[in-house]
């Protein structure tokens, strides 16, 4: 089951697919350009992982690392479905990074691997952008390239975990203005979702509603002002977003 | 001279303002009926890395050195999480892997409206007030990589007991705040030290992120941070804004 929030005529709804239409929570039908999408997810908690693709870390010439190098996200940076993120006008690198993200459904500590997935209410798409020229290497990535307001996409979709048979295998797309500029697999994670909420659940308290950002493979390239980005998972859907 | 401040006790679920004074030199309030205390805070929880003077003179040529390169230019940021939110006098855990932990004892700036690209002028219109932080760390000499791991344990950021209105507090650049581990003096951090003083600190952090109304930005931990073990006390005391005082022991396996 596929559910969003979207905001309609003055009110914020719970929205599933029918056809290639919107069944609003209060019965109405509309259109996917009637709505205005809102992140399917309202996190306390958001980690993000850095560097947990192989591919990814060469192309920034990082070693892997070996444990997960983990950073966490204030509310301010998500944003919905269709919606426009900035390029500040001194920025020269900005680029996507498409992302599965895994949501928490029950509150858990010290979970093993094997029991981990009983603790996923279920995944969707988000586009963790970065913003370079701001990197400084103090808590590397800090929050000035990683927790700028409305710069992580997310949705448009919240889609259960049991739709999902095998979150360690599925392809992630990202098109610019149409074009397709990177690939990857979940599969080619360095440290997989089980080990992640073992890693994450080993020292602090997960909840339910929590976010963990997987990670992007290779292919981040430059974005500018105007370009439409597209990321896109297997199973989860297509979430666009702008640059303005 | 009394004040009122906004709290959160008894396991009640919403805030009520009580009266404080100042006694011994210290904001206080009559506690008789007070069983429990609860963060008055309800938004995300910001802290700020080397915004003390001290800290970074501290540091010293490691600045200039790998894995750092350079000073940092603009403010470096961390969250607390909300598993990490406690009250006054709850007990924070020493996990099994360490001896010690690091108080990094700071003021909170408890934010009144929203706030996104604002001047340095305004800035104090933002403010709701103040409250104490107790920004409580495993150990790390290093701050190369987020300490996530060793800042992010439940329960590591007691807060409160209580916020004072920006009303009260006159001059928020001249406050000074002292650390006792069981009654002896341990450090003291002045916000005259400050990197960044609050209207600018507010002013470089909004540039880039929104904060929201009662979002937490932590002004800073001073510098030379006192270590505590199991069955330590900890306070944290300001005359301005009240004493944060806390336990530590022993998580149990």
């Amino acid at each position: 089951m596929k559910s969003a929030r979207v905001a309609y005529e003055g009110d914020i709804f719970h929205a599933a697919l029918m056809e290639d239409r919107l069944k609003l929570s209060n019965g109405k039908t509309v259109t996917e350009e009637e709505v205005v999408w809102l992140p399917p997810i309202q996190t306390k908690t958001c980690f993000a992982l850095g560097l947990n693709y192989m591919d990814h870390a060469s192309e920034l010439e990082f070693q892997a690392p070996e444990e997960p190098l983990v950073f966490l996200k204030g509310p301010n940076t998500f944003i919905g479905h269709r919606g426009r993120t900035k390029r500040p006008q001194d920025v020269t690198h900005m680029h996507y990074e498409c992302e599965l993200a895994v949501v928490i459904g029950k509150q858990t500590k010290n979970v093993r691997q094997s029991e981990a997935y009983d603790y996923v209410a279920g995944y969707t798409i988000a586009n963790d952008y970065a913003f370079r020229d701001y990197l400084e290497n103090y808590y590397r990535p800090n929050l000035r390239v990683k927790n700028r307001d409305h710069s992580t996409p997310l949705g448009p979709w919240f889609v259960d975990a049991s739709d999902i048979t095998d979150p360690m295998n599925l392809k992630l797309r990202t098109f610019v203005n149409g074009e397709k500029v990177q690939e990857g697999s979940t599969k080619d994670m360095i440290f997989g979702i089980p080990h992640l909420i073992e890693y994450l659940s080993g020292f602090m308290t997960l909840n339910p509603g929590d976010l963990i950002l997987t990670g992007t493979p290779k292919g981040t390239v430059d974005t500018k002002v105007g370009d439409e980005v597209i990321t896109e998972i297997e199973g989860l859907g297509q979430l666009k977003n702008t640059i303005e | 001279m009394s004040i009122n401040v906004r709290a959160r006790m008894n396991s009640r679920h919403y805030d009520e303002l009580l009266q404080a004074s100042s006694m011994n030199g210290v904001l206080q309030v009559d506690d008789a009926s007070i069983k429990s205390w609860a963060p008055p805070v309800n938004g995300t929880v910001y802290g700020t890395l080397l915004n003390d003077r001290k800290a970074v003179e501290a540091m010293g040529q490691q600045l200039n050195a790998a894995p750092y390169k350079q000073p940092p230019k603009a403010p470096v940021l961390y969250i607390k999480p909300i598993n990490t939110l406690a009250g006054h006098q709850s007990d924070v855990e020493l996990p099994l892997e360490t001896d010690e932990l690091h108080v990094g004892a700071s003021i909170g700036i408890v934010i009144g409206k929203q706030a996104s690209k604002i001047s340095e002028k305004e800035a104090y219109d933002f403010i709701e007030g103040y409250t104490l932080v107790n920004d409580i760390s495993i150990p790390h000499d290093n701050v190369f990589r987020p300490a996530i791991k060793e800042k992010a344990r439940d329960g590591f950021c007691p807060i409160g007991p209580w916020v004072v209105s920006y009303a009260d507090v006159t001059q928020p650049e001249d406050l000074e705040i002292n650390v006792y581990v069981n009654g002896d003096h341990k450090q003291q951090f002045l916000t005259e030290d400050l990197v960044r003083p609050i209207p600018k600190l507010l002013q470089d952090v909004t540039e880039f992120m929104t904060l929201f109304k009662g979002d937490v930005l932590m002004i800073g931990c001073g510098h030379d941070l006192p270590k505590v073990t199991a069955g330590d006390t900890v306070r944290i005391e300001s005359a301005e804004l009240g004493v944060l005082e806390n336990k530590v022991r022993r998580v149990q396996s």
